[in-house]
């Protein structure tokens, strides 16, 4: 791979970003809960070569409120879960990298490691997955076992966020930690099949992880064998202090939300000074691309009845546009770039045949897949078991 | 004539599945799934199985190493063969102990939207500590309350597949609503569940995707007979099989559901040949592949419940007696097989001695699981019997080998069955639910 070339994946949700982006005419709202919408997007992602889709989830409807449901019926609202979307799409694609989104607040991390092994066997290598926290009431009352206080804008970015928070995220990290010593816990080599001893594992190579935490215990091992990545790919989208030092101690990939290329050489640094020389930076953004990009964006903000706005930096222009927008702020020693198509599939179509073949003109993005894996499409090698070498 | 209900289940972590045959593929890599998913679609089979488990069994505490061991998350793996099958079901064993109903919930529903209506639950409970030990909550749940809880997880799950209506998914783009105020509502006030709020996916195709129940006891049959589709039963052989059926039925309907609306499945394996002497042969050899010298041994110590590695496999059974102490066993993550150890270490003393076998022969004798060897025309044939008779309404089969276990079945005993007209030839519904003649409640 050439040190020149970017890093590009897609964030796909719903009908795209812009709420409104399901009543645009190349939108196909009917379709969003069938498998061949999700399998259409991400073949147009691979056949852009890009290095990995994200898959949006939550345990509760989208809303726009901080802290619940909002009773809107105007936009989208549903959700699949993200880890089994992937999974049906892997079969079908042969390159690119999956990557849902799975919430670590309400679930068990034993589950999600075997549940992120298994996309990892099914999709022979390419499986990620962005860690989610949940802070919201509501989506704790849909499982009843804890109480969550209400979160207010106030709290976002907050200098010192309320101490909830912190556990949240240290819970989360507990959780990433365990998941990754259960990917651990089968050392490569510990399917023996010995007839002459009879054994078909050597126990000495698989290893309980014996978790103690502030929030729950695991003692393992995994029932999933190591997965073939070995360690899937890690990810987190982090917007301020406290989760840039979740994603520095967890994370493999961070998604971050600079607004101009100034702001994208700050969170670099503060990302960086956070110790995480081997985390990979990406920087988000919503894209609305095409000539006629700024039409559209205005006719959907007239449907929705307000202008977008978005935590992450919205882009509307051209390819070329987007070309030299993003090989700009990678000059803050941003490693790629994770693009939010608004709507869908015309803005993930404008990336993969618009914006990609910009970027290869200016050889800024590769040509042909390299790798067969994810971590291999980030340049990223195949760790060994943490537990090689350790025998009980 | 009743038409035989088919499923196949994938080759579990235990004995019976055979890893040292050369024949023996990876029971992880996801090409084996989809050779055995389309293996069972090829063969116009109702739907594929898949068992479950959340913690390593563990023998003389440390793990158990003899058997194939490790297998992927049910529903996650059953998502891919969605994209690599068209018709067959797809069935999972998930735990309601260690899940959620909000979570669980959610996945399946999603299988049903992502399969197009094909998805199967198999409700499994834990009562187990040692389980418990790699979840959060560990081992909170008294064995007594297990079917309880279940039933409320079953119900709650239902009442979020209903949380949707047909119509509140509108999506129409003219009028601006994508769906109803109260799309995905939801409340549940019971004894293991107190949670509401809305839920994320819309109806899924059948509705309620298939529930499945696998429990024997007295409690596992109230909890199917009250609320499950269909039991996967160990009651395979014809006179208990139809006791068994008979049971059910009573239960069935003393709950007020209609005849045939739960199907009573016994999980099955098979020896094929082309003659029966021939199959018997296939069936020896299986035997003494499932029950190695050291297998031998562990099976031995799960009766006596001693550490027996001292014995010669092919040496007399040892003369101490089993422990019966209730409060140590000697496997872990394992229900427990025998309920009078004494007296079946009676029998199989008595057995040993009159056939004059060493440990690892009577192991083979008495585990032996095979229930139907014969040629493939007397296979179909019983097969058949077995469901006019109503000792069952069909069998999920358990193939011996990763991946290929199937195939010989399909190729030559479904075909027999479609010729005596007791088994499709083509799919006539695209639905789990359909495929059984189950009301689809979509």
């Amino acid at each position: 791979m050439s040190a020149a070339h970017l890093h590009l994946a897609v964030a796909l949700d719903g009908a795209g970003w812009h709420p409104a982006a399901w009543r645009d005419p190349a939108a196909a709202p009917k379709d969003l809960f069938t498998a061949a919408y999700w399998a259409a997007l991400v073949a147009e992602a691979e056949h852009g070569l890009l290095d990995f889709v994200t898959i949006e989830d939550s345990l509760g409807p989208q809303t726009t409120h901080l802290d619940g449901p909002d009773g809107r019926t105007d936009q989208v609202r549903g959700r699949f879960d993200a880890v089994l979307v992937a999974s049906r799409v892997a079969p079908l694609t042969r390159r690119i990298g999956l990557v849902p989104t799975a919430v670590v607040t309400h679930t068990e991390p034993f589950h999600l490691a075997s549940a992120v092994s298994t996309l990892d066997y099914v999709s022979a290598g390419r499986a990620g997955w962005r860690v989610q926290v949940s802070g919201r009431r509501t989506e704790a009352a849909h499982f009843g076992r804890r109480d969550i206080p209400e979160l207010r804008p106030e709290h976002i970015g907050a200098a010192e966020p309320p101490p909830v928070f912190r556990e949240l995220f240290d819970e989360a990290a507990d959780a990433v930690e365990v998941v990754r010593r259960l990917w651990d816990s089968w050392e490569d080599d510990a399917e023996i099949r010995d007839v002459a001893t009879g054994r078909f594992i050597d126990r000495d190579r698989l290893h309980y992880i014996d978790f103690e935490g502030a929030h729950f215990s695991v003692r393992g091992p995994s029932i999933v064998p190591r997965p073939p990545q070995g360690q899937p790919l890690v990810t987190a989208l982090a917007h301020s202090r406290l989760p840039y030092e979740f994603a520095a101690r967890s994370a493999d990939v961070v998604y971050v939300t600079p607004h101009d290329a100034e702001q994208a050489r700050a969170v670099v640094a503060e990302v960086r000074g956070l110790g995480a020389e081997t985390l990979k930076i990406f920087a988000d953004l919503v894209v609305f691309v095409g000539e006629d990009a700024r039409n559209r964006r205005a006719r959907l903000d007239e449907l929705d009845g307000a202008a977008y706005t978005s935590d992450a930096s919205i882009f509307t222009g051209t390819p070329g546009e987007l070309a030299d927008l993003l090989l700009d702020w990678r000059r803050a020693g941003l490693d790629g770039f994770r693009l939010r198509p608004a709507v869908l599939p015309t803005d993930l179509s404008a990336i993969t045949r618009g914006l990609v073949p910009e970027l290869q003109r200016r050889d800024a993005f590769r040509r042909a897949y390299r790798a067969s894996t994810l971590r291999g499409h980030l340049g990223l090698l195949r760790p060994a078991s943490r537990y090689v070498g350790s025998r009980r | 004539m009743k038409q035989v209900i088919l499923a196949a289940h994938f080759p579990g972590v235990n004995n019976q599945t055979v890893w040292s045959d050369p024949a023996s593929g990876s029971q992880i890599d996801f090409a084996s799934f989809t050779h055995l998913a389309r293996t069972a679609e090829r063969g116009r089979f109702d739907f594929f199985f898949l068992a479950d488990g959340q913690r390593l069994r563990e023998q003389r505490g440390r793990i158990h190493d003899l058997d194939v061991v490790g297998r992927p998350d049910s529903l996650t793996v059953l998502s891919g063969l969605a994209a690599v099958t068209t018709h067959l079901g797809l069935a999972a064993t998930v735990n309601a102990t260690f899940n959620e109903p909000y979570d669980l919930a959610r996945r399946i529903a999603t299988l049903d939207h992502l399969s197009g209506g094909r998805a199967g639950w198999n409700v499994v409970t834990s009562s187990d500590a040692f389980t418990g030990e790699n979840f959060r909550r560990g081992g909170y749940l008294d064995h007594s309350q297990r079917y309880e809880r279940a039933e409320e997880f079953v119900r709650t799950t239902r009442e979020l597949w209903d949380s949707w209506a047909a119509e509140d998914l509108v999506a129409d783009p003219v009028t601006g609503t994508f769906a109803t105020r109260e799309a995905g509502a939801f409340a549940h006030r019971g004894t293991h569940f107190d949670i509401g709020g809305r839920f994320t996916v819309p109806r899924s195709p059948q509705r309620h995707p298939l529930t499945i129940q696998a429990g024997d006891s007295d409690g596992g049959r109230e909890f199917a007979a009250a609320t499950a589709d269909a039991i996967f039963s160990r009651h395979g052989r014809p006179a208990e099989g139809q006791a068994f059926y008979r049971d059910i039925a009573a239960r069935v309907a003393a709950h007020g559901r209609a005849p045939g609306s739960l199907k009573i499945l016994p999980g099955a394996t098979f020896a094929l040949g082309d003659t029966d002497a021939e199959a018997q042969e296939h069936a020896d050899h299986i035997r003494r592949q499932q029950v190695s010298p050291q297998t031998a041994i562990l099976l031995l110590e799960q009766l006596w419940n001693r550490d027996l590695s001292a014995y010669d496999p092919e040496g007399p059974l040892p003369e101490i007696d089993p422990d019966v102490s209730e409060d140590r066993s000697i496997i872990k993550g394992r229900a427990g097989m025998y309920r009078d150890r004494l007296k079946t270490a009676a029998e199989w003393r008595a057995l040993a001695e009159q056939k004059r076998l060493g440990i690892r022969d009577l192991i083979i004798e008495v585990t032996g699981r095979q229930s139907f060897i014969g040629s493939p025309a007397r296979v179909a044939e019983e097969i058949n019997e077995s469901v006019q008779s109503d000792a069952a309404d069909g069998f999920i089969l358990v193939p011996h080998l990763t991946p290929t276990g199937l195939d010989e079945f399909v190729d030559k005993v479904v075909p027999l069955l479609q010729e005596r007209g007791v088994f499709r030839t083509e799919y006539g519904t695209t639905t789990l639910r359909g495929h059984l003649g189950l009301e689809n409640n979509g």
